[in-house]
């Protein structure tokens, strides 16, 4: 048992919590920061089936092939990075969960020549939603967000976004709602990051909200 | 009354929101929907500036982005900003514009002198005149800047905030004319992702001047604000109004940049000023529409003398009357459509002057049944009135057009409405390289093929003056982009209209004047930069014939005109004096900006605090409660020293050293590169990049390793640990951490990719503290539950174990030479494991320590830092660390190292050194001389690269670069400063200046 309290996220020092409140109903665009994540970073040959069987043993996911694609299961998701590496991914997990998703890895792999790393300390987690979500990314990232070019709901891509190095993932809309994305991008970075998207949405109003 | 000269009645301007505001500090009231220049002509006001060379006083011309002359100074410094063209500015309550290039007033200008000198001011004056000598051009520069400025910049930072975004379309359509808007339909209706760009704030181009026009039988104007709703309502196009595209890029990529407050009177705080569009575009249909090109007459730059779309623009848009009595100038019909306009409004048409020998065309036609006095054949030769038009001279022609004849007629009149045909806009279809060919016809370069996928030019841009033509091909073009792109053709009709353009037209390119060409008068081409005919015959003569020599040389088309205006009368006359056709002439080269960008565009959010990211670690919030002051590395910020109450740097930095060398230190060490290695050849890759040998390294151990470029340079150096069989952990320096992981990322896929081995950054898993100091193993054997004793963690050696609690990578290593403990423990702990050392350390005196303190001692020990004792030109031999190379293997660099040059004695060499006074400290990259000559230059050996006060040696110890330094241990060299002090120094038998035995390792 390792004490969760003693954790600190990279955004500490902004006293988000006390500026969190509620999403107001017709917000343009609200902002977030999620809890620490849980993630391991996955590397294998994608082309050797006993490697997605091996994946598939341990997560229960069926590893994504089709580039910058998600595979979605309970409380757990799979990111496609690139040809020979994903990123597998929990919110809202006990400190103990990134050693113990890794582990499980691990032993399910075996003697497979492949690489399980945990990465989930080195990221922060940024969430962003509303009608607006996407001209306020547009700013820094050039990638097109457009669903017929980003692909909606059940996508991710690495990008940059201003200065930083991004992971994007598309978790929304559902239920036709507004879009909403959770940018992963390195701790270190992760205040540089903050402070740019609330000045990038401040001309629509941009709200900061309780995870 | 918002200016005598406000017609009663039309317009689209808001009778019933009355503006103020001034010019050159006079108060005027202008109407909402006027532009600045508008509302200067419904005051009155004509002259508005003085021109750039001859400071001759100058009118407002043109209606649109293609003004040269009214190009004013626009707001309070610092939101000042010049070079706005008058045409362009919305009218704003409250708006204070002044002129530019005038001193002491537009009235009365002291620069006119200019023009008395203006035989002395040929093109080429500059080249001609400030080439000797050359050592004068300091001098001269000095006063050309200041007299060539046209308006002021800014004293102070602008205070305004600009935003920059990314934008993707399928189709984009440069211009909302009838052509734009046709094309931005049919590429909307069929399904496509459409972004349509509109320098104005109202949709329409030229229908907005042509109030009498029917579209599918109605007024063109319900056309256009049918489509404009229409266009609203489809959720994929998105509709840019004062938005100028001002730059065409390759591969269809755009610059556009939209004015989101300059016309509000209050802007909101939260909206930026400006917004810069970097728009990707799978196609693109430029529909820009034509710029109304005016005829090169003797004295052509009166105020008073505008083309004839402006006049009929302030007539029907801004129900302005240019004038009282005006003759109007033509050779082709459209000129007709403003004396028909004119005479509407109740402005005197004393005459229609035209070049053609028989008018013809349906304007001409109905100017003559309405009995208006029609000169054929004939010309403008003189124009009279100094800071407004008060009369010209009319003659009729010869055959050619070279020469008039007769007896001229004298005109009283006060504006000279003139027309030379008209120019497709083509810049942006040419600065995305597309090629023109010579209409002769139309009497213009159109059009003729794009060079970049996906380029499509509609309407009068693309030679299709009549208004159904533009229809057409817009509507064509915005079905076949959209189809290009996968969106099949909407079966709508395009709209239709009368189909009447500007023919026929006589195309002279220099009228005759009075005196032969240059004497007295002028005929200007190019009005902003003030280059006339005569300056084109002057730059020919004196042996330039390229079109392009010829625009540099005289200047003509330059800057921010971009040849809207003169660029094809310039062509013609040159081509006529070269007596060539004209497109064998050639045009120059279109380059971006459209019409100019303000620079705070550019930086965006790009400032201040978002400027760059500073990247923090986990503890840095405590190193800041702490009172820590911190450096830059790389964009990590670090903690530098921690200066107690009263301490200057070097007592803290002192304070620190000692205490880590006494007790106990910690240094917050996260941004350490760190890199995860996995695979079973993982050994093999480590054994070819690194210079020393890697296989036999056992589990639990770690080795410092140096890292070479294929220039065998020392590239980067670290400890590696083996954490299990097939994994390792590779640090390397905080600012190199991402150069390396590309380097090996770029071996194992490029050069070996047969070797199974996985890399992953981890430099921000974990958060990095390093224990230093005899109490170092005291404190951590408190809060670990590892096993620290000497045998089970010797020097070089990791084990895992939980520090205060928390599951960590104990690494015993050292950069101090002190007993040293490297703590890895997750980013998100590392401030409670830090506050938990801090507090358990405080019976130790346990003493943060920053990068200061951390180079001080690790240069009393003689470790090099990368990038300091190093620079890309330093091989680990020249470190005189050999000992780390091995022989027996193959590594990356080491055929670099058996070069002849390598083994040079005189090559610079790491050495310790040490000044013959201790107590003075020599400078960071002092250079260091044998002989101490009375001046330099005088031989160089090298430089010194560390230099501290070490308190713990209790004197000065440095690390120096030296020419054969290795042979020359104690000898005495010399460092001559700037300030003229000569410090001697000795070079040290051993760079290792304390505890050369590494005892305290122990």
């Amino acid at each position: 048992m390792i004490e969760s309290y003693l954790r600190q996220s990279a955004l500490d020092h902004l006293g988000l919590a006390a500026r969190a409140g509620d999403a107001p109903a017709g917000a343009a665009v609200i902002m977030a920061e999620k809890t620490l994540p849980a993630a391991v970073n996955l590397r294998g040959n994608k082309e050797n089936p006993a490697f997605a069987a091996a994946v598939l043993e341990a997560l229960g996911l069926q590893l994504p092939l089709e580039p910058n694609s998600v595979a979605a299961g309970d409380g757990l998701v799979l990111l496609w990075l690139g040809p020979d590496e994903w990123l597998a991914l929990a919110h809202n997990a006990p400190p103990e969960a990134e050693a113990q998703l890794a582990a499980k890895l691990r032993a399910a792999l075996g003697d497979l020549h492949a690489a399980v790393t945990e990465v989930g300390e080195s990221l922060a987690c940024i969430h962003l939603a509303g009608p607006r979500a996407r001209d306020v990314i547009a700013k820094g990232c050039p990638l097109d967000l457009h669903p017929r070019a980003f692909g909606g709901v059940g996508h991710c891509a690495q990008s940059h976004l201003a200065k930083t190095g991004v992971l994007l993932h598309q978790v929304g809309p559902e239920n036709n709602g507004a879009p909403a994305f959770d940018l992963y991008t390195r701790r270190s970075f992760s205040d540089y990051l903050w402070r740019w998207l609330e000045d990038a949405g401040r001309e629509y109003g941009l709200v900061v909200v309780a995870p | 009354m918002t200016g005598r000269m406000r017609l009663p009645q039309g317009g689209l301007v808001k009778r019933d929101e009355t503006l103020s505001f001034t010019f050159n500090g006079k108060s005027y009231k202008g109407l909402a929907g006027d532009s600045l220049a508008a509302a200067l002509l419904a005051n009155g006001v004509h002259l508005v500036g003085r021109s750039f060379k001859y400071h001759r006083p100058r009118g407002i011309v043109s209606a649109g982005a293609e003004e040269p002359n009214a190009l004013l100074q626009v707001g309070d410094d610092p939101r000042t900003e010049p070079n706005l063209k008058a045409t362009q500015v919305e009218l704003v309550a409250g708006l204070k514009a002044a002129a530019q290039n005038a001193w002491p007033s537009v009235d009365f200008d002291v620069g006119a002198v200019n023009s008395l000198a203006a035989r002395f001011l040929p093109s080429g004056f500059y080249y001609k005149t400030f080439m000797w000598p050359a050592s004068a051009w300091k001098t001269y520069e000095h006063f050309i800047r200041r007299a060539a400025g046209l308006g002021r910049s800014p004293s102070r930072r602008d205070p305004d905030r600009y935003d920059k975004t990314f934008a993707h379309c399928d189709v984009l359509v440069v211009g909302a004319g009838p052509a734009g808007l046709a094309a931005a339909l049919a590429a909307g209706r069929a399904g496509a992702r459409v972004v349509l760009v509109e320098q104005d704030h109202l949709l329409g181009g030229a229908l907005l001047s042509q109030p009498g026009t029917a579209i599918d039988g109605k007024p063109a104007l319900d056309w256009v604000a049918a489509a404009e709703a229409e266009l609203a309502a489809l959720p994929e196009v998105r509709v840019l109004k004062r938005t100028v595209c001002h730059a065409a890029f390759d591969h269809n990529f755009f610059g556009l940049v939209e004015s989101v407050t300059d016309h509000l009177p209050q802007p909101p705080e939260q909206l930026p000023r400006k917004r810069l569009w970097k728009l990707r575009a799978k196609q693109a249909v430029f529909c820009c529409g034509a710029i109304e090109r005016p005829m090169v007459f003797a004295d052509n730059d009166r105020p008073g003398v505008m083309t004839a779309s402006a006049v009929r623009s302030y007539i029907n848009r801004y129900a302005v009357r240019p004038g009282r009595r005006a003759v109007v100038f033509t050779n082709n019909d459209s000129g007709y459509g403003a004396a028909l306009d004119m005479e509407a409004a109740g402005i005197e048409v004393a005459a229609v002057v035209d070049t053609r020998p028989v008018p013809a065309g349906p304007l001409s036609e109905r100017a003559e049944a309405l009995g208006l006095r029609i000169l054929s054949d004939s010309a403008v030769i003189a124009v009279e009135g100094k800071k407004r038009v008060r009369r010209v001279r009319v003659a009729e022609l010869d055959a050619e057009g070279k020469n008039w004849v007769g007896a001229p007629q004298v005109i009283d009149c006060d504006l000279v409405a003139n027309s030379g045909g008209w120019n497709p806009t083509v810049h942006l279809f040419c600065q995305a390289k597309g090629r023109l060919r010579w209409d002769d016809v139309h009497g213009c370069f159109v059009p003729d093929k794009a060079m970049q996928w996906g380029q499509h030019v509609a309407g009068a841009a693309n030679g299709a003056f009549g208004l159904g033509a533009c229809l057409r091909e817009g509507a064509a073009a915005g079905a076949g982009a959209a189809a290009d792109c996968g969106f099949a053709e909407a079966s709508s009709a395009a709209p239709q209209a009368e189909n009447h353009d500007f023919l026929p037209g006589r195309w002279l390119w220099l009228i005759p004047g009075e005196q032969p060409l240059g004497r007295k008068a002028k005929h200007f081409v190019d009005q902003q930069n003030d280059v006339t005919a005569a300056d084109l015959r002057l730059a020919l003569r004196e042996g330039y014939s390229s079109i392009e020599h010829v625009k540099r040389y005289t200047t003509t088309g330059m800057a921010t005109d971009q040849g809207k205006m003169g660029n094809v009368n310039a062509i013609g006359i040159v081509a006529e004096a070269l007596d060539r056709h004209l497109p064998d002439v050639g045009v120059t080269t279109f380059r971006p900006p459209y019409t100019p960008v303000t620079f705070g565009i550019f930086a965006g959010r790009d400032v201040d605090d978002l400027l760059d990211p500073v990247r923090r670690t986990p503890m840095h919030a405590w190193h800041e409660r702490n009172g820590a002051l911190f450096e830059d590395v790389g964009q990590w910020r670090r903690a530098w020293y921690y200066p107690r109450e009263g301490e200057d740097m070097h007592a803290a930095v002192n304070r620190e050293v000692k205490a880590t060398r006494d007790s106990l230190g910690i240094l917050d060490a996260t941004t350490l590169g760190k890199i995860d290695i996995q695979g079973p050849d993982a050994a093999t890759f480590l054994d070819r990049v690194y210079t020393n040998g890697w296989l036999k390294l056992g589990v639990g151990r770690c080795r410092y390793g140096l890292m070479l470029k294929e220039d065998g340079m020392v590239m980067d150096d670290g400890v590696t640990t083996r954490l299990g069989e097939q994994h390792y952990l590779m640090t390397t320096t905080s600012g190199n951490a991402a150069a390396v992981l590309a380097h090996l990322e770029d071996y194992l896929q490029t050069e070996w990719p047969d070797l199974r081995v996985y890399l992953t950054s981890v430099t921000e898993q974990f958060a990095t503290m390093t224990l230093s100091g005899p109490n170092a193993r005291s404190l951590l054997a408190e809060m670990t539950d590892a096993d620290l004793s000497p045998g089970a963690l010797p020097h070089m050696a990791f084990t895992p174990g939980k520090v205060a609690g928390v599951p960590a990578r104990i690494f015993r290593i050292s950069f101090t030479g002190e007993l040293s403990y490297e703590i890895n423990v997750p980013a998100s702990f590392g401030m409670a494991v830090w506050q938990a050392l801090m507090t358990a350390g405080e019976r130790y005196g346990i003493t943060p320590y920053g990068t200061e303190a951390m180079h001080v001692l690790r240069a009393e020990k003689g470790f090099i830092i990368v990038g300091q004792e190093t620079d890309g030109s330093v091989t680990p031999l020249d470190l005189d660390m050999g000992w780390i190379v091995s022989k027996t293997k193959d590594f990356i660099g080491k055929r670099s190292l058996t070069r002849a040059d390598m083994a040079k004695p005189d090559r610079k060499q790491l050495v310790g050194l040490l000044t013959s006074d201790p107590q003075v400290v020599l400078p960071e990259g002092a250079q260091l001389v044998e002989k101490v000559l009375p001046q330099p230059p005088m031989p160089m050996l090298g430089h010194v690269t560390s230099s501290y006060w070490s308190p713990n040696c209790g004197r000065s110890i440095a690390l120096a670069l030296v020419k054969g330094g290795l042979a020359r241990k104690g000898e005495t060299l010399y460092a001559p400063l700037a300030d003229g002090r000569v410090i001697p120094c000795v070079v040290a038998e051993s760079p290792v200046f304390f505890d050369p035995e590494g005892e305290r390792l122990k």
